[in-house]
């Protein structure tokens, strides 16, 4: 019985590694790519170990393209994710915070209205959002890629949820010391909801990072664009643009497998409490 | 008359900052102005617009219903069929793959299991269109790319991927699914971990078998995760872009590719034509809208929040 267990313990953890090797092979292969020389690729096919011609210099090629385009897409790209992470958890929270906790007049049509934004896909509005930003002079800008979406739904139902398991007891307190209403928010409620907070800024911040379609959309100038629609402005077969996608691609990942790694269970909770489409 | 003032201006001040019946109106406003600018104001100008000929967003002129009718077109019927085959695909490999997965690596007799997880996982972490630029490579049309290394392996011969309608689809369908395989196992992992291990000790007493455990217990267990994501998975189906992008980059050679949202793309942005877009908006929509109220007809509301 003992050996049994053992034999087909060893046959799970073998096939898990052939699995896991799958898993992570499109990045090993993305990141081993950009370290040869694409010629080769090209010619000879692309070895899937690090040999003798392993270089930096498609790295060098993409640090001098154009002045350091990169770096200001990168740039670009950490400013959006920031600023839209902080906005959308600000207000996302605060509607969130008063749907769970108050019981008022129209609570319940506020609820409705953020179901209907949650089911509706942006696709959808897509044309008529363009041409509100013309209207409102964002295209081309941060401002535009981030206000239409500075509420997220998703968001606020997570709050929502997770204020409803606090006790009212908090905010009486708060009130008989004599705290505002905001003051019982930003000085009680802000420290409990640390979690929901944590969960939500990964949650928005990976949105926000790996967004296309909208940017792609308001997006124009190529010294405004973020990392995705910067990289796939150079997508093509040509050989000296694959020098500066291929360590692009990698550079734009790269982070956020490393603090994925140092973050595990925060990442899957985060990732995983509002839906979000993988 | 200073006093009186100066007992107004505290009123106000109150009745902004302390009074709990006005409070929560202060904190969803936000929400609702938005929902007015960014939602409803959009959303109605697509109905309107989807009843106009237009170039750009200038000289709109009624014309009824001829945005709909033009939508009876070969290309939007292929774009409606790769649609639904891609999601077919999606669904099926997106659930099953997962659920195993997941019965894997809650397994005590795998070793290193936090490992497994999270190396599964890291896909989810990448967009889609990082990713594609790897399986653009992997793909590739000639004989150095690595699925026709594999092809030749097995005494096939090279094949241009990304030029046939089928292979175009599979390289599709496997971006999709490398991506959300992870993101899916962990909702499973989740689901599996509430379940309590009494269950499977007093059905270990019975002699049930490892199979039939699987099929008796877990997988109703798993029901609510599973619908969950199935629901997820048509949706995100239907509005799939990226993928489509990534490897077609500036067209679609033969609607090779070509999707609702990808096709919606191609009218309004490139060819100006935004009444028609419009129109494909709507149906898009209509679509959604089946599967939202198949979700909420049919399995209650956000069963997995619920469960």
């Amino acid at each position: 019985m003992k050996k049994k267990i053992t034999v087909s313990s060893v046959g799970l953890t073998i096939g898990m590694i052939l699995i896991a090797a799958c898993a992570l092979f499109p990045v090993y292969f993305l990141l081993v790519a950009s370290l040869q020389p694409t010629q080769y690729m090209f010619s000879r096919g692309l070895s899937l170990v690090l040999g003798d011609t392993a270089t930096l210099a498609n790295y060098l090629t993409l640090f001098d393209y154009r002045d350091g385009l990169y770096f200001t897409w990168y740039s670009n790209s950490i400013l959006i994710t920031v600023l839209q992470t902080v906005f959308s958890l600000f207000f996302s929270s605060m509607v969130g915070y008063a749907l769970g906790v108050y019981r008022f007049r129209g609570r319940g049509l506020v609820f409705t209205l953020m179901l209907l934004v949650m089911m509706i896909p942006v696709e959808i509005i897509m044309l008529p959002l363009y041409k509100l930003s013309i209207a409102m002079k964002t295209i081309n800008t941060i401002a535009g890629v981030i206000l239409p979406f500075i509420l997220s739904p998703i968001c606020i139902f997570f709050f929502q949820q997770f204020v409803s398991g606090i006790g009212d007891s908090f905010m009486e307190a708060g009130r008989i010391d004599g705290c505002t209403e905001f003051g019982i928010y930003f000085r009680i409620m802000v420290p409990l909801m640390k979690p929901a907070f944590g969960a939500m800024t990964i949650l928005i911040a990976m949105q926000s990072w790996n967004g296309f379609l909208w940017p792609l959309i308001v997006l124009r100038t190529n010294t405004n664009l973020t990392l995705p629609i910067g990289l796939a402005s150079l997508i093509s077969a040509d050989a000296q643009k694959m020098e500066v996608l291929l360590p692009g691609a990698v550079l734009s990942i790269l982070p956020i497998v490393i603090v994925f790694l140092f973050n595990q269970s925060k990442f899957i909770d985060g990732l995983t409490s509002g839906g979000v489409k993988a | 008359m200073t006093d009186k003032r100066k007992s107004e201006k505290k009123s106000i001040k109150s009745l902004l900052l302390y009074n709990k019946n006005f409070a929560p109106y202060m904190f969803v406003a936000p929400f609702i102005l938005s929902f007015l600018i960014f939602f409803l104001y959009p959303f109605i100008e697509i109905v309107w617009m989807s009843f106009m000929k237009m170039e750009g967003f200038k000289n709109a002129k009624f014309v009824g219903f001829d945005n709909y009718s033009r939508l009876f077109n070969y290309h939007f019927g292929n774009a409606l069929l790769t649609n639904t085959i891609f999601t077919v695909c999606t669904v099926v490999i997106s659930m099953t793959i997962p659920t195993l997965l997941a019965v894997a690596v809650n397994s005590k007799l795998l070793k290193f299991r936090n490992g497994f997880r999270a190396s599964i996982f890291i896909p989810s972490l990448v967009s889609a269109l990082i990713a594609g630029i790897a399986f653009r490579l992997m793909f590739s049309d000639m004989d150095s790319g690595l699925f026709n290394q594999i092809l030749h392996l097995f005494g096939g011969e090279s094949i241009a991927w990304n030029m046939g309608y089928w292979s175009g689809t599979l390289m599709m369908v496997t971006l999709t699914v490398w991506k959300s395989i992870g993101i899916n196992m962990v909702y499973c992992l989740s689901a599996l971990q509430t379940i309590s291990k009494d269950v499977y000790e007093s059905a270990d007493i019975d002699g049930a078998s490892g199979f039939h455990k699987f099929w008796k217990i877990t997988l109703p267990l798993l029901k609510p995760t599973l619908i969950y994501i199935f629901t997820l998975t048509i949706i995100a189906g239907y509005r799939m872009f990226t993928e489509s992008y990534v490897y077609w980059v500036d067209t679609t050679p033969g609607d090779i590719g070509l999707t609702i949202v990808r096709y919606l793309y191609q009218m309004s942005f490139q060819r100006n034509d935004m009444g028609f877009g419009a129109a494909i908006g709507i149906v898009l929509l209509g679509i959604i809208m089946i599967i939202n109220l198949i979700q909420l007809r049919g399995f209650g509301m956000f069963s997995k929040e619920k469960s």
